[in-house]
């Protein structure tokens, strides 16, 4: 017994123990997107400000007049998380506060889609916030339509079994990337010291810092709750989301080299949302994550 | 000092001296001045502001938005699709309790497309929880956005201040530019009591239940029923540091009048003009220029109807369906009160066609030749 407590003792924690969200929020059992939040505040501290747009984290921070959040939040609407963003960080430069780290925390809609002008005009401007895209890939807050960052194959409201999504995820990190801004990285919760590790970094550099973080949904994803960070380690290891960082849009450097990526089949089969696939649709998955992971080889390379 | 200046720097010159600290603003012709020039001071150094270049009036708003919550006092100006683009904002604005200054140009809304003046984009806002503020003269522009800060930081409602495209946007007038000692004295740095601080970590605009909603709005109608008093108390206040008053509604020679023209905007300068020569010709006539649509004179338009055996309304603008908004409007103000006149309601230069005093003269003998109004709308000028 001694023997067993003096094993676990040996085990180091990386990340601090310091909370800065409080247990009574209200996702839903297993969601990334709530522990994506835990270790972005992990690594940001107190002296951060959210803006959170119309997304699962909308209600996820509770109802007024509560907060499961010991920083500052506004609700911003859909497709402002960027521009409200631009603005609470100007107001507090302009009223004497200049440490503090504004955060845009927006879901897959309110970045790939509705949000993108506004993301985009502030990547442009290189606004001085870091925008983090949590990617649950579906409009899962308002009950799982496809968005543009719905997967090919997947099944969602919008794109019933007989009718699934048959275009491609949208490449925002290579839009990202397009607009030169200081730093971008992809993020998982399946990887947490890699992403404190690069929210720490991103903390200290000036400029638009764009994140795209990898947040699986049970709900929406028809996967097991149990399953949430297994699946997120799995697309990290197939290759599907690849962990990497992009400075300046130039310097891409990929954190976690894989020797031998795992097929993306055993992935797919733990969701429901790809369930009425058959083989050869599969294959056609794995022939682009093929594809794309080729790209990323040798812009890594260059 | 003096200056001959346009409109549209008549703003600039009202978010200057209102000490405005950030300005995120997107170029609309014919507001496009008032940006340029608000840009040039904050590059100068003249005005310690940022100055947010965003990509469309909704980020221009949403980013005044999140400047205002974090305690900055913040200003952007629009027009007309601006303003539509905008919508949704102005409604987070109001809800949101953020007083935002925000210049508008009367500007007609396409198709087709027009840059000429009327009043259908601004009015089409009015149910968003904004003060509104119609200007006649580049004097009153300046004056108008400093009292409108002090307004909206005392209720925490935004306020727009509106002015007509090009017939005051882009015409010169002389203008008494305020001292900024005394602008400073008039209106204090903006304190508001509750901010986005790291130090007192808040939650703003979270989901609102059915068991909380109506309070936060049966509070902003509480709070914008307290404008009325307060923009007479603040225009008093603002006379006796700068010589000119600021009021809810500018009555000329309503007092003995027994025929009035109910204006706003540029028309209600002509309008006197017309009244001058009526009154040559014996028509006993007066003009009441509203200058607060939001929140409603009713008691200032009511005291001037109560004196009058006739009101003509002439309206900028047209609620497709019900007629002139002004009009509305003030037949809801004398509605079921004892001695109130007939109003008759006028529909008049839309898409910058010219309100001229002939177009008044028009008015006049239609209204004076007739007991009752027979007609919601009776257009004037167009070409049937």
């Amino acid at each position: 017994m001694s023997q067993e407590v003096k094993k676990e003792k040996k085990f180091t924690m990386t990340l601090p123990a310091d909370e800065l969200m409080a247990c009574g929020h209200l996702a839903c059992q297993g969601c990334g997107a709530t522990l994506a939040m835990r270790y972005m505040l992990k690594a940001l501290g107190k002296k951060t400000a959210l803006c959170i747009p119309a997304c699962c984290w909308a209600v996820i921070d509770g109802p007024y007049p509560y907060s499961s959040m010991d920083v500052p939040v506004y609700h911003c609407a859909f497709e402002t998380a960027a521009s409200t963003a631009t603005g609470v960080k100007a107001g507090l430069e302009m009223t004497g506060d200049t440490e503090t780290t504004v955060v845009a925390w927006a879901g897959d809609g309110g970045t790939f889609d509705i949000g993108i002008q506004a993301l985009s005009g502030a990547a442009e401007r290189n606004e001085d916030i870091i925008y983090v895209c949590y990617d649950n890939e579906a409009y899962m807050n308002t009950g799982i339509q496809r968005s543009s960052a719905t997967p090919y194959g997947a099944w969602t409201t919008t794109t019933p079994v007989k009718h699934f999504k048959t275009r491609p995820k949208k490449d925002i990190v290579a839009i990202m990337a397009a607009h030169r801004i200081p730093y971008i990285a992809t993020a998982s919760i399946s990887h947490p010291e890699d992403f404190f590790k690069k929210m720490k970094k991103a903390k200290d550099i000036k400029g638009t810092r764009f994140f795209h973080v990898y947040a699986p949904c049970p709900t929406g994803w028809k996967s097991r709750p149990e399953d949430t960070i297994k699946l997120a380690r799995m697309a990290v290891q197939n290759g599907y989301f690849p962990l990497l960082e992009i400075e300046n849009g130039e310097k891409t450097t990929l954190n976690l080299k894989l020797k031998e990526r795992k097929p993306v089949d055993d992935y797919m089969r733990l969701q429901g949302r790809f369930r009425h696939l058959g083989p050869d649709e599969i294959a056609a998955v794995q022939a682009e994550v093929d594809a794309r992971w080729e790209r990323l080889i040798k812009g890594c390379a260059a | 000092m003096k200056k001959v200046i346009m409109g549209n720097h008549a703003l600039s010159y009202g978010a200057m001296l209102s000490r405005s600290q950030v300005i995120s603003a997107y170029p609309i012709t014919p507001q496009t001045q008032v940006v340029e020039l608000l840009s040039e001071m904050c590059a100068d150094g003249k005005l310690d502001a940022q100055f947010i270049k965003v990509e469309s009036e909704h980020s221009a708003m949403a980013s005044c938005i999140g400047a205002s919550v974090a305690g900055a006092r913040t200003f952007t100006a629009t027009s007309s699709q601006g303003l539509a683009l905008m919508h949704e904002m102005l409604h987070w604005a109001g809800g949101g309790r953020h007083p935002v200054v925000m210049g508008n140009i009367n500007r007609s809304m396409a198709p087709g497309w027009s840059i000429w003046a009327d009043q259908n984009d601004s009015l089409s806002q009015r149910d968003t929880g904004w003060m509104q503020f119609y200007c006649s003269s580049n004097q009153e522009v300046v004056d108008t956005v400093i009292q409108a800060f002090k307004v909206a930081e005392a209720l925490m409602i935004p306020a727009m201040v509106i002015l007509d495209a090009f017939a005051l946007s882009h015409t010169y007038e002389v203008v008494d530019v305020p001292d900024q000692a005394l602008v400073d004295r008039y209106l204090p740095p903006f304190k508001p009591a509750i901010k986005l601080t790291t130090d007192d970590p808040r939650a703003f605009g979270g989901l609102t239940g059915a068991e909380h909603y109506m309070e936060l709005r049966y509070r902003l109608e509480k709070d914008m029923e307290k404008a009325p008093a307060l923009i007479e108390e603040t225009g008093r206040e603002y006379g006796k540091l700068f010589g000119r008053d600021l009021g809810l509604v500018d009555p000329y020679l309503c007092d003995d009048a027994e025929f009035i023209f109910v204006t706003s905007g540029t028309a209600g300068y002509t309008a006197r003009v017309a009244v001058d020569e009526l009154r040559k010709s014996g028509v006993k006539a007066g003009n009441l220029r509203i200058k607060v649509f939001r929140p409603f004179p009713f008691d200032r338009v009511r005291e001037v109807l109560g004196r009058v055996k006739k009101a003509a309304v002439v309206d900028r603008n047209c609620s497709y369906g019900a007629g002139g908004i002004f009009y509305q409007e003030v037949k809801s103000a004398s509605y079921g009160r004892p001695g109130m006149p007939p109003l008759f309601g006028y529909i008049a230069g839309l898409g910058g066609r010219d309100i001229t005093t002939d177009s008044f003269k028009e008015v006049a003998a239609h209204a004076l030749s007739k007991d009752r109004p027979d007609e919601e709308i009776v257009w004037i000028g167009v070409k049937k």
